[in-house]
């Protein structure tokens, strides 16, 4: 089911239209501009530990950008921010096995550390990188955005998107779960 | 809101460009604009930006949403950039001319004045182009035109994919919200932040399940139809090629190599007025 590679085009343009809709209609502003709490990253971690790395990454770019384009202007080194934190969160998705029905403490742990790695390379150091490359802004006010983005999108994560895989994984019919009568 | 990317139908030198030049403005804008911070080039994309723009016949009251939210963006992003470091543009060029002192460490200088006008260019050159690209473009065209400039097919059928769901992905959002309302599930102002996230959670947990349904649906009656079996696909959508379009995506390649050559003239990519 997970090396489906249709299964995975598919999955890519449908998680970029849910990231479009949740990004486009559903954001919390924060306080400080162009950085909402936003619940489509929740859904873009959702994708990454479902249907893996690629998915996660390109799922997440392709929102980011269509998203984007609807404001007017790219926002480029944000949208590769996006493409790697689905990048990282999809590197562990082998580590828990969501399709086994289990989401215990384990998983949760290791979807935490996966969150937390993946909030600080894609927001501080990517995007910062690229905002300062770019835009040539000062390190400064990049830091103080993106350290709220980071904190904010991992909050959001590990609230929104852990309590949907949970939710997902008591669907799932646990490897024996038979008894016998 | 069922528009999805804005796209306004009408009969002009930019509509009839085929989606792939099109895109290919686009990404050279992009990368001269992200590339460069040299005055001269930018206003030089600025005013090019801005004929496109005239060229395709669409009026600003069509996308007054987009300018209001761009100019509240600008204001924001000029205050933010002055009160975080009132002084990185004298870093960046290497000078100091002061023009009033206002309070504290906080003067007004020519070179943060210089050094913010360019910023400000640099979003508003991306506004035209972006705008011109997302207007003029079909959406059906848009994934035609990425596999024309080298993006494998399958990835550009997930951009396909996605500009054809987005719709009924609201549609089912809506629907959701709608009924989870009529439950007492409330998203509005005057809840709680909590209560609000942990409401947004009874919305989203069955959008995402109907979306893997979707996906598995999807899935499904591709691989009927055998997708994925072939090296390359054909589009449907695809515009052919004609004189006008071989002609941009040349004049694209002179600018972009001219703006980079006259970016990287001076050591860096500033263009810096204060040197004497």
């Amino acid at each position: 089911m997970k090396n489906d590679s249709v299964k995975k085009v598919v999955a890519t343009g449908i998680g970029a239209a849910l990231f479009f809709v949740l990004a486009r209609f559903v954001a919390i502003p924060s306080g400080i501009p162009n950085t909402n709490i936003a619940l489509q990253y929740g859904i873009q971690a959702v994708f990454a530990v479902l249907f893996g790395p690629v998915v996660g990454a390109l799922s997440g770019f392709i929102g980011h950008i269509l998203t984007d384009l609807t404001w007017g202007s790219v926002w480029w080194s944000w949208a590769f921010g996006t493409c790697v934190y689905g990048l990282i969160v999809g590197l562990f998705a082998k580590k828990i096995n969501i399709y086994d029905g289990n989401f215990g403490k384990s998983e949760i742990i290791t979807y935490a550390v996966a969150n937390l790695i993946a909030n600080i390379v894609a927001w501080p150091i990517i995007a910062a990188v690229g905002d300062v490359l770019i835009y040539k802004e000062p390190f400064s006010l990049v830091f103080a955005q993106l350290m709220v983005a980071a904190v904010a999108d991992f909050a959001c994560a590990m609230v929104v998107g852990g309590l949907i895989l949970f939710g997902y994984s008591k669907t799932i019919a646990k490897s024996g779960s038979l008894d016998k009568e | 809101m069922n528009k999805v990317l804005n796209y306004i139908p009408k009969d002009s030198f930019i509509h009839r460009l085929s989606g792939t030049t099109k895109l290919v403005i686009f990404l050279t804008f992009s990368i001269l604009c992200g590339a460069s911070f040299d005055t001269r080039v930018l206003i030089a994309l600025f005013i090019l930006s801005v004929i496109g723009f005239l060229l395709s016949k669409i009026s600003l009251r069509e996308i007054r949403v987009m300018t209001t939210f761009l100019a509240v963006f600008l204001t924001l992003n000029f205050i933010l950039l002055f009160i975080f470091n009132p002084e990185y543009g004298c870093e960046l060029y290497g000078s100091r001319t002061v023009v009033a002192h206002l309070w504290g460490r906080y003067y007004i200088t020519l070179e943060q004045l210089f050094y913010q006008f360019n910023v400000v260019l640099k979003y508003v050159i991306g506004f035209p182009i972006a705008i011109l690209f997302i207007s003029t473009t079909n959406p059906s065209e848009f994934a035609a035109s990425l596999n024309s400039i080298g993006i494998p097919y399958k990835a550009s059928y997930s951009v396909s994919l996605a500009l054809r769901y987005i719709p009924d992905i609201q549609k089912d959002y809506h629907e959701i919200s709608q009924s989870q309302e009529a439950r007492g599930v409330a998203l509005g102002k005057d809840v709680r932040f909590t209560e609000r996230i942990k409401n947004s959670i009874k919305i989203l947990m069955p959008l995402v399940l109907t979306s893997l349904s979707r996906i598995d649906e999807i899935s499904n009656s591709m691989q009927l139809r055998s997708f994925g079996k072939k090296k390359k696909r054909t589009w449907y959508v695809l515009k052919k090629m004609t004189a006008a379009d071989y002609a941009m995506i040349v004049f694209c390649a002179v600018i972009l190599i001219g703006g980079l050559i006259i970016t990287n003239q001076g050591g860096n990519n500033l263009y810096n007025p204060f040197v004497r």
